[in-house]
């Protein structure tokens, strides 16, 4: 086969490969992905579906289960909150009034987390200002 | 002090902005001494800068509250080794620390360059120039580390408890070193398309060396995180996808590729749009990087609050980015390659897989880590992926590239013949499969991906070892050493290629303890009271007793710990005993807090009980239930209130020891539940036994052969012969 042919099925073949490599990289981005909202937009959840829910901690709101955690999440600048009830690892720095983000589901009132989807804010970044500068 | 460190910065800004155009201008005009000018000016923002970073460690390490990161990232109880570090556990400190790195390794590639690349030079310092002047201005006008409280406190607010691990300390300078460090070819590549120098091969090797401890510091400081994760967080895992942990991965990916890709450009002239285009990437991928944990424009746990940096960077990346491209196309005809590829069987042909199988995965990494944008943009709706989506992409991927990883060392350049292939990967390949037998015989069937990942990775092991034995056997019948002086003669004569090998057996069994990890851990969350029991895997673990204790440090309270001790059984014979706590740090925030109450509501951090093995490693941490004990700490919030103001502060003080010495023994009077989580996770420990012969063989290729200080005078030589036909 001519040098020139054979570059040409390569490229071919290869744009090939990559053209069913993006459509299933798509394909499977939508299928794969949870809404990512707020407690406020969990309002018309339905049922089953899977969210990433992004919020604060309520305070009083955290109670032990057994190998878990119940606890209301609220927007980060509201009083909107929701019922969370989880199971899995928690990680060191979760506690009442900290910025979590958790894969949540739909079961009648309340929000089931998916198993060691909580995560909380990297204690290295709490930087918000609380003290008054005078630069 | 502060105004001093502030007036430093400006002034190193000033000299970047002088610098620039210096450069530019000796460039243009060919005026060797502006260039030079040029080239001073980074030696002149390291000095400033350095400068300017000893003032703000030297007031961590006073504890002088005055400036304001000092007073909400220490405290005078925080460790003075911590102190140090404290400094780049903030926003402004963080770029602070970036800008240093940046002007001490530019300032080293542009001195060992001085007599080099006379073209090339000036516009790369120009380059590096420009992101000196943006992170000086970012630290002047916008994120000062300098910036003065009104009232000074007497007490920091502390490093968090968390950070408090030696590798969570070097973690922060390695990646920045690996950022700063991968500007350094992005620089002289851009320096090179404009000179129109980027044909020819001299500016990449140049650069090669700084490339490669780009690659090396970036991975060092992802696996510090990932250890530190692993051995400090109550998780148990090392690798979670979160956006800030993919942005630094990105430019480790395609650093990755272009240091493979630049060999067939030095050796074969081929690749180079592929490969100039891969190392802007990579720069701009360091900067998108240094971006993300700023800006705030993706939910992850480890961006900083707050910020304003997200437009200063934003418009960075998008002018880097119509640069990138605008060069390569204004260039393109620089760029075309002097050979083709012979043959699908070649080295080459294997680099350039392995090439297209990184960026694949940096495109995976890239489109899952922004998906929540492209969503939002495409349909109105934020949506995020999961770790499962990246399992299911990059752990294909990451098989093959293990498996090119074992082919690419031994296949011939141009074409490989049938007989040399057989000759070079029939034993690795028998040796692969049987132990993959063996493996599937023992059960690993069930998991296929984490079984063709073992076969792999043992391909690997076994076609380097060969490489070296063959190696070895050469040298002796030349020389008549013995075997260990042969092998050391071997790698030192060629330290590139032999530490090359050996960081792809440190790849290898890093991601075979990856696999087997992931594949084969057993993890369990239960709630146990003394006395109970839980398995996972083939282990038992026993929730003996309840531990507490108060650590103290100066004189004053340092945390108060709950914690189990815990018998680990295998077929009712004792394995280990392991203590996890749950260590409880007074609050600082002192309002709304009772005296009792603040040492409970601090940061809690988890001290992991963990037996570490080659085989296996046994994991646990625990969450104790301390609600039996709030009646108790109400009470003496209450006694403590009531007597406020009528005790001298050294009574009160005896006084609180007490009750919290009460507290602690009623923990253990009560026989208190606590929350589990125990893991048995097999190889684990091969995880960073890779990762250190990663690092080993990585210096053994970065360290300078014995035929460079040859090199050296050769090119001043040459340079002075250059300069005198010059004056001729």
């Amino acid at each position: 086969m001519p040098p020139a042919r054979k570059r040409k099925i390569r490229l071919v073949v290869s744009l090939s490969a990559a053209v069913v490599l993006a459509c299933a990289l798509v394909f499977t981005s939508v299928s794969a992905s949870s809404e990512a909202v707020t407690p406020s937009e969990l309002a018309g959840a339905k049922a089953g579906a899977s969210y990433q829910l992004t919020g604060k901690v309520v305070d009083s709101s955290v109670r032990t289960t057994n190998g878990g955690v119940d606890f209301r999440v609220r927007d980060r600048n509201g009083t909107s909150s929701v019922p969370v009830e989880y199971k899995g690892a928690i990680p060191d720095p979760f506690k009442e009034g900290r910025e979590v983000i958790v894969t949540v589901r739909k079961e009648g009132a309340t929000y089931v987390g998916e198993r060691d989807s909580l995560v909380t804010k990297c204690p290295s970044k709490f930087t918000e200002d609380a003290t008054q500068r005078n630069s | 002090m502060a105004t001093v460190g502030r007036a430093l910065l400006i002034l190193a800004l000033a000299v970047a902005l002088y610098g620039i155009a210096a450069s530019i201008y000796g460039a243009v005009r060919g005026r060797d001494e502006w260039v030079a000018s040029g080239r001073r000016s980074i030696y002149a923002i390291a000095a400033l800068v350095t400068g300017s970073f000893a003032i703000l460690e030297v007031a961590f390490l006073r504890s002088d509250f005055q400036f304001a990161t000092v007073a909400s990232h220490s405290s005078t109880t925080t460790p003075t080794f911590y102190k140090a570090a404290a400094a780049w556990s903030s926003q402004e400190g963080s770029l602070l620390l970036w800008l240093w790195l940046l002007s001490l390794w530019a300032s080293l590639v542009l001195f060992a360059t001085r007599r080099q690349l006379r073209r090339v030079a000036p516009y790369a310092t120009a380059v590096l120039l420009g992101f000196a002047a943006f992170f000086a201005a970012l630290l002047v006008f916008l994120e000062t580390p300098f910036a003065l409280l009104a009232a000074v406190p007497a007490e920091g607010a502390g490093l968090n408890p968390l950070l408090r691990h030696p590798s969570m300390m070097i973690h922060p300078p390695m990646l920045y070193s690996g950022y700063t460090l991968f500007t350094i070819p992005f620089a002289f590549a851009v320096g090179a398309l404009i000179a129109r120098q980027v044909g020819a091969a001299d500016w990449i090797r140049a650069t090669r060396r700084f490339a490669l401890g780009a690659w090396l510091f970036l991975g060092i400081g992802i696996l510090l995180g990932a250890r530190w994760s692993y051995a400090e967080l109550g998780w148990g895992g090392y690798w979670a996808w979160d956006p800030v942990e993919n942005a630094s991965l990105l430019p480790w990916l395609t650093g990755t590729a272009f240091i493979h890709s630049i060999m067939i450009q030095e050796k074969r002239g081929m690749l180079k749009i592929w490969n100039v285009s891969l190392v802007l990437a990579t720069g701009t991928l360091a900067i998108l990087g240094t971006f993300l944990v700023r800006s705030g424009i993706l939910d992850s746990i480890h961006a900083f609050g707050a910020s304003t940096l997200g437009v200063p960077f934003v418009i960075l990346i998008a002018v880097l980015i119509a640069a990138s491209i605008g060069l390569v196309v204004w260039r393109r005809a620089e760029l075309r390659s002097e050979n083709r590829l012979d043959s699908l069987l070649s080295r080459e042909a294997i680099f350039l897989l392995n090439n297209l199988v990184l960026v694949a995965m940096a495109f995976v990494v890239f489109w899952g880590t922004f998906w929540p944008l492209i969503a939002e943009a495409l349909t109105g709706t934020r949506r995020a992926l999961g770790p499962p989506w990246f399992d299911t992409y990059t752990v294909p991927l990451a098989i093959v590239l293990v498996l090119l990883s074992g082919v690419g060392p031994v296949i011939a350049w141009r074409k490989a013949t049938v007989s040399n292939a057989r000759r070079n990967f029939m034993l690795p390949v028998l040796a692969a499969l049987a132990l993959g037998a063996v493996l599937a015989a023992f059960g690993a069937a069930s998991r296929p991906l984490a079984l063709a990942m073992f076969v792999c990775g043992a391909f690997v092991v076994a076609s380097v070892g060969q490489e070296f034995w063959r190696g070895v056997g050469v040298r002796r019948a030349m020389t008549g050493e013995k075997p260990l002086r042969a092998l050391r003669s071997l790698v030192a004569r060629n330290r590139r290629r032999y530490g090359g090998y050996l960081v792809h057996v440190g790849m290898a069994l890093l991601f075979v303890g990856v696999a087997a990890s992931t594949a084969f851990n057993d993890a369990r969350d239960v709630r146990l009271a003394p006395g109970q029991s839980v398995r996972a895997g083939d282990y038992e673990f026993t929730y003996e007793r309840a531990t507490s204790r108060i650590s103290t440090r100066d004189g004053g309270l340092q945390k108060i710990s709950f914690g189990a001790v815990v018998d680990v059984r295998r077929d009712g014979r004792h394995v280990t005993t392991l203590r996890p706590e749950r260590g409880y740090y007074p609050s600082r925030d002192l309002s709304g807090l009772g005296p009792v109450g603040r040492f409970f509501e601090g940061e809690a951090t988890s001290e992991v009980g963990l037996k570490a093995g080659l085989r296996r490693d046994i994991w646990t941490a625990m969450t104790p239930d301390i609600r039996r004990l709030l009646p108790t700490i109400e009470e003496g919030d209450r006694v403590f209130s009531a007597a406020a103001g009528k005790l001298s502060p050294q009574l009160e003080g005896q006084a609180l020891g007490v009750a919290l010495d009460g507290i602690v023994k009623k923990y253990l009077a009560d026989r208190p539940e606590a929350t589990f989580r125990v893991i048995t996770s097999p190889l684990v420990t091969w995880i960073w036994i890779g990762a250190i012969v990663v690092f080993l063989g990585g210096l053994i290729a970065l360290w300078p052969g014995p035929d460079a200080a040859r090199r050296r005078v050769a090119a001043r030589y040459a340079a002075r012969v250059a300069e005198d036909l010059g004056r001729a």
